[in-house]
């Protein structure tokens, strides 16, 4: 088979020898460089040694016959050699080595090669076309190679900056923290306008939060640990129940933030993004929790399943009761603001009705945060303390794996700007 | 107090709310999708309504609404309700009172 990349050996050859031919008939115009014609020689025995000694270890790529052209379209292939040289992993093979040879071939033809090509003679007229035409190809892929170098230089540059940026923001945060109090206009943090009050209960929340993440994972692994190890009753029925009061720990924090804002609760800010993507009314939805949980927790007797089954429909009840009433939150909230003549910049009293009205978001947010206590609980009374450790294990695994889902997620692969 | 005792007795499922308030308004769907018919009582329609509502924040629940009786007793508001009907209790409580169900 002939392969593309003795075609190219033969290509650079012909040039070599074009070349030589053409410096040898044209030696005697008085504007003829001869140090060029000697770099050119120069370039082109490089690129044939260089060439020849690769052969060997270049493997052959597959032919694309063109059919527009008639002719095989090997520079095509030329753009795939970068991959296939990374592949191969090989040290002796460098891309840019041969991308060198040929630019160096570039660079310095590019003063002679008009006359030393251009002039039509009998000299391969025909072989001066098609090479024109590789080189022309060579001459852009080239170019695509080096803006693509480009841009991935850039886009490396970019992330280094924002790594320099977060630490710098995580230690400011740490100082802050530090300091116990974030205070009025002290800190240039987007929470402005908010009394010191609400930012002390909401830096309070994240630390504690930042604290209860960490013994939570301790709880999920000490429950894996336990299970596999298969331990007794008791010891499971200790654990069970220390993550059972973890989550009230949580649910209390939460209604202690709620008081200082509840808006903060809403956006659920201290979560990650795929955490956030599933939250309905500042925290996970009961009936997704139980969706999560039965399949992990089989088997179950048939009383357990009947049990199951009346809390998963009142579950599903409760919730659909509360997402209305908040729908209807929203109207109100809306109708009140949008009552009245609008245009004259005057709105205070619209604005402080709907003060009075929003007031009601902060019992919507305890609500669903006792819907979803109320549904561990239930859970825990129907299930056996092993199915329980079970249940728990899976759900803190739910979550670890939402987490995860949005570190991935933030570091895919993006095209640079 | 007299009179929410005597309207909470009238009938097996009472429930005193306020026409603008959503969480009583969460509370009517929530029976809605049991497929009860509570009796409403809009404080913010009865004449009585202010003395009414004072009433029933003395009961101990703040906001005073929603306040639901089943049977004449008092069982609280929404997170009771809630409660009692995630633990399987509440349609139970309704049935001796067999007209309110569709």
């Amino acid at each position: 088979m002939f392969s593309f990349y003795n075609y190219v050996l033969c290509c650079l050859f012909m040039l070599f020898f074009s070349s030589s031919l053409y410096i040898s008939m044209y030696c005697f115009l008085p504007d003829f460089k001869l140090s060029n014609a000697y770099n050119i020689n120069l370039t082109c025995t490089k690129a044939a040694s260089i060439i020849s000694s690769r052969s060997m270890d270049f493997p052959s790529t597959q032919f694309v016959p063109s059919r527009t052209m008639g002719t095989y379209e090997p520079i095509h292939q030329i753009g795939m050699w970068g991959e296939n040289f990374k592949s191969i992993d090989s040290p002796n093979i460098s891309p840019s080595m041969i991308v060198d040879v040929a630019n160096k071939l570039e660079n310095e033809s590019e003063t002679t090669s008009h006359e030393l090509l251009a002039p039509s003679g009998k000299y391969d007229q025909d072989a001066s076309k098609p090479l024109d035409k590789i080189q022309r190809r060579l001459a852009q892929n080239r170019e695509a190679a080096r803006k693509s170098r480009l841009r991935k230089k850039t886009y490396v540059q970019q992330l280094e900056n924002s790594r320099l940026k977060l630490i710098q923001l995580e230690q400011e945060l740490e100082r802050a923290r530090q300091q116990g109090l974030y205070a009025g206009g002290a800190l240039e943090v987007g929470h402005l306008g908010i009394s010191g009050a609400v930012n002390t209960g909401i830096a309070a929340f994240e630390m504690g939060y930042e604290r209860w993440m960490e013994e939570q994972n301790k709880l999920i692994c000490e429950l894996r640990s336990a299970l596999n190890a298969q331990t007794s009753d008791i010891e499971l029925r200790i654990l069970v129940e220390s993550g059972m009061s973890h989550y009230l720990e949580l649910f209390r924090m939460k209604s202690g933030v709620a008081k200082a804002d509840v808006f903060y609760v809403m956006s659920g800010t201290w979560k990650t993004s795929a955490e956030r993507f599933f939250s309905w009314i500042g925290g996970f939805r009961p009936s997704e929790l139980l969706k999560v949980l039965v399949p992990q927790i089989d088997p179950l007797t048939d009383h357990q399943i009947l049990e199951v089954c009346n809390l998963k429909q009142s579950c599903q009840q409760a919730e659909d009761a509360l997402s209305q009433g908040m729908e209807k939150l929203q109207e109100t909230v809306s109708a009140t603001l949008a009552s009245g003549q609008m245009g004259q910049g005057t709105y205070l009293p619209q604005v402080a009705i709907a003060m009075e009205k929003l007031e009601a978001l902060v019992n919507f947010v305890n609500q669903a945060d006792h819907l979803r206590k109320e549904t561990l609980q239930q859970m825990s009374y129907i299930l056996t303390t092993r199915q329980a450790a079970r249940g728990l294990l899976a759900l803190g695994e739910y979550i670890q794996r939402l987490q995860a889902l949005s570190t991935v997620w933030a570091n895919r692969p993006r095209e640079p700007a | 107090m007299d009179k929410v005792m005597r309207l909470a007795s009238e009938n097996g499922l009472v429930l005193f709310s306020k026409s603008s308030c959503c969480l009583c308004y969460a509370v009517k769907i929530l029976f809605q999708e049991i497929r009860v018919t509570p009796t409403v009582h809009e404080l913010d329609q009865d004449p009585e309504g202010r003395e009414m509502e004072s009433a029933l924040s003395r009961l101990g629940y703040s906001p005073p609404v929603p306040a639901v009786f089943i049977g004449g007793k008092l069982v609280g508001s929404t997170n009771e309700v809630m409660s009692l009907h995630l633990s399987g209790g509440l349609i139970p409580l309704l049935k001796p009172n067999h007209s309110m169900l569709n």
